[in-house]
């Protein structure tokens, strides 16, 4: 019998504990697709940020580490300097990456650290229960703008891909969306393009994905999805912000 | 004197430490304890600079040196801070171009030498510090002449090591000067 | 063994450490101890190491979280205000029971404080280098010389124990020169890592350094083992010097720079007839308690000097438990008190006693 779907040998048989319609488990797929089809599982080093997806230590079936709130990677940077062979990826939400973490962020990319960056856009804090991120829209309702985010008071969104893709030692800044067939397939694509990078020395590579929180948005996954696409996708655009080897190439 | 606690003062840039580390690679020569410790803070050129440095037969306690038995002052404001910690029977070796006072004590003993000015006579410019080193020597006797002359050529770093000879022949004019 | 050669604490500090194998290196400047960063930077790209200046304290400290995953030897360095920063990292690092060397050049405190010699961050090294359950390793040289050797010594026990070490060095040894024999390091034999996030190269299940537990009862295991490992330490590694402790009737109890200014006082007092010794604790944790609860027997009276407003009399006082009487004297601020302030306060004690 032909087997025509399996479980990526980069993930763990280890059921997740994300909500239903959580977009988590998609991207933890294409990550570790991306680990096969490059062969790298094995001198492939993780780090789980504090958020949703702290638990991703136990999903990913390459060694992984638990960082500290947003210093993942400034903890990539410790693991490729120490093991410059190695492929060092970074798994954080938009609380932990673009909040607490901003610093280690701007820094590593400023570096060119030869990391990868997987970036997780939901607009909310989910692990702590819906509370208000650096990346809540305008107006975006949570447990902590309760009247909807006020920008004269509670600041702007952040857009990451546009801000990192100023520094030049970003080799790849592209925002994803995994709503559609379509659109996953764009995001393992880019993901892939930014291990590949990573690999051939470019420098720091970020891909950010447009999630749902079903849950702490309040809506049902399919409500979710719409809502990404009405409300998120005018507001963080999808696209490649910068991409050094066509930079090169376009010369 | 078996116990040498000097106090080394002036501005930055006038090779103050520098000074204080020739006479502590001269002790260390002679394997003796020896201590250098540098007075620091916000970096700034033109600010003022002390070190203190221990020669002893003892290991040594405090590298601090709060009351000298040999103080070098290279400037005015230093030379009033620490006049009067100098102790009774102590020695103060004065760069007299530098430091218009006379020691009005008489509990210690004052020498004064223009090491600047020999300095500057024997168009050494910068060595008015390694003048004083060879002052002190000769009064206080803190090693041997060779210790000393080894510690110079330590000091002077291996990428100037033509600087020997200069700095060698400030010494002398140190040792040489009748105050 | 090499010559004697005058070398800066500090320096001494980033030989050592590039002696005991160290190649990865991770800070942010501070006075007073920006020599060892100035140090590194020169030396380690020529050893094919890394030297690298990060934007905070917080991520130096990170990097040597990852770098430690990795099984290397790492370190970072900082002084007193910057420590501060790093103790979210140093939990992390405890309660994932990884490796590394920290050093604390301490400078006067609280707040931005001053940037003179002190010895006032005791109780953050000893006890609260971060929050939960856990202790690190403390060393407190009091020469140039000891600087080199314990270096070594902090990263095995770091090592072997699975738990960060720190030098809780000060300005003012971290500033000045002494002689120092650099050993010569043959082969270093360094322990296997079969922990480590090194890539699994598809020969063993994946690794995880992870400090998290859902489980109370799990949490609660993994540090009653990694406390059982602490009574370990505490059995076998209690390092201390004493100095005419054997009649002495005043025991100074000093460390690090306080120490060295004890120790003179205690001399002069010699010479005054008072019977003074000096008992000086090297490990800060484990602190050395049997000692000197053994020398609680023989004292009359203990003084302890500090560079702080009082910090390890606490633990001189659980050690002596109240079998004689436990003294304080210290300057704190930056202030380097002086032999003669020592002594003032031993001949108080011992004309109190005749």
């Amino acid at each position: 019998m032909a087997v025509v779907f399996e479980k990526p040998h980069a993930l763990t048989n280890v059921p997740t504990h994300y909500c239903p319609g959580c977009t988590h488990g998609i991207v933890h797929r294409l990550v570790a697709q991306v680990l096969d089809e490059l062969g790298v599982e094995g001198r492939t080093v993780g780090v789980a940020p504090v958020g949703c997806a702290v638990f991703a230590y136990n999903y990913f079936n390459c060694d992984m580490i638990q960082s500290p709130h947003g210093r993942a990677p400034a903890v990539a940077t410790g693991v490729k300097r120490a093991l410059p062979e190695s492929v060092v990826f970074t798994y954080q939400g938009d609380g932990d990456l673009a909040a607490i973490g901003t610093a280690e962020t701007v820094h590593a990319a400023a570096r060119g650290e030869n990391i990868t960056i997987i970036f997780i856009n939901n607009a909310i804090y989910g692990m702590t229960g819906g509370q208000m991120a650096p990346t809540s829209l305008p107006g975006q309702v949570t447990q902590t703008s309760p009247y909807g985010r006020d920008v004269k008071t509670q600041g702007h969104p952040i857009r990451v891909c546009e801000m990192l893709s100023s520094l030049d030692g970003v080799a790849l800044a592209q925002r994803c969306s995994v709503d559609t067939v379509k659109n996953v397939n764009a995001t393992k694509q880019a993901i892939k393009k930014a291990f590949q990078y990573q690999i051939e020395g470019k420098g720091c590579t970020i891909v950010e994905v447009l999630s749902t929180c079903p849950t702490n948005w309040g809506l049902e996954p399919n409500e979710a999805l719409d809502w990404l696409r009405e409300n998120m996708m005018p507001y963080y655009p999808l696209g490649v912000y910068k991409d050094a080897a066509e930079e090169e190439n376009n010369g | 004197m078996a116990d040498f606690n000097m106090l080394f003062a002036g501005f930055g840039g006038q090779g103050v430490l520098f000074a204080g580390k020739i006479v502590a690679s001269a002790g260390l020569i002679e394997e003796k304890s020896v201590s250098w410790l540098p007075s620091y803070g916000p970096e700034m050129r033109g600010g003022t600079a002390n070190c203190s440095v221990c020669v002893s037969d003892r290991p040594i306690g405090s590298p601090l040196v709060v009351t000298p038995n040999v103080f070098v002052p290279m400037n005015l404001p230093s030379f009033d801070k620490f006049i009067n910690a100098v102790v009774p029977g102590g020695k103060v070796i004065l760069d007299s171009t530098l430091v218009s006072s006379k020691v009005e004590r008489e509990d210690v003993d004052a020498f004064y030498i223009p090491a600047t000015k020999l300095a500057e006579e024997a168009g050494m410019k910068k060595l008015a510090n390694v003048i004083l080193v060879g002052k002190v020597f000769k009064e206080t006797g803190f090693c041997s002449y060779e210790a000393l002359e080894k510690a110079l050529k330590k000091s002077v770093p291996a990428s100037k090591a033509h600087l020997f000879d200069i700095n060698r022949k400030a010494i002398e004019i140190g040792i040489n000067f009748n105050s | 063994m090499g010559e004697k050669i005058l070398m800066k604490g500090n320096e001494a500090l980033a030989e050592a450490a590039i002696l005991a194998g160290c190649r990865h290196f991770f800070g942010y400047p501070i006075t007073p101890q920006t020599e060892l960063a100035a140090y590194m930077a020169k030396r380690m790209p020529k050893l094919g190491g890394t030297f690298l200046q990060a934007e905070s304290e917080v991520a130096a400290i990170n990097m040597v979280l990852g770098a430690a995953s990795a099984g290397v030897r790492t370190m970072t360095s900082s002084s007193s205000p910057g420590v501060s920063l790093k103790s979210e990292g140093v939990s992390y690092l405890a309660g994932s029971d990884l490796p590394c060397l920290i050093i604390n050049v301490q400078r006067g405190g609280p707040g931005l404080g001053g940037i003179q010699p002190s010895q006032a961050d005791y109780w953050q090294a000893t006890k609260a280098l971060g929050h939960g359950d856990f202790q690190i390793f403390v060393f407190a040289p009091s020469t140039v010389q000891e600087m080199v050797d314990l270096v070594n010594q902090a990263f095995d026990l770091a090592d072997e124990y699975r738990m960060p070490a720190m030098i809780l060095a000060d300005g003012m040894l971290g500033q000045m020169m002494e002689p120092v024999e650099i050993p010569e390091v043959s082969e270093l034999k360094l322990k296997d890592k079969p922990w480590a996030t090194n890539g699994h190269k598809n020969s063993r299940e994946h690794n995880i350094i992870n400090s998290l537990y859902m489980q109370p009862e799990d949490l609660e295991q993994t540090i009653r083992d990694r406390f059982a490992r602490y009574d370990d330490a505490k059995a076998k590694h209690q390092v201390f010097e004493s100095y005419l402790t054997e009649d002495a009737d005043i025991v100074v109890v000093a460390y690090g720079a306080s120490s060295r200014i004890s120790r003179s006082a205690v001399e002069q007092a010699r010479e005054l007839g008072i019977k003074a010794g000096l008992f000086r604790p090297i490990t800060l944790w484990p602190f050395p308690n049997d000692e000197l609860y053994k020398l609680a027997g023989s004292a009359k009276k203990f003084l302890a000097v500090e560079m702080s407003m009082g910090q390890m009399v606490d633990d001189v006082r659980l050690a002596v438990n109240g079998r004689k009487p436990v003294e304080f004297f210290g300057r704190t601020g930056g202030v380097i008190p002086t032999p003669a302030e020592v002594l003032e306060q031993i001949k108080k004690l011992a004309g109190g006693d005749r």
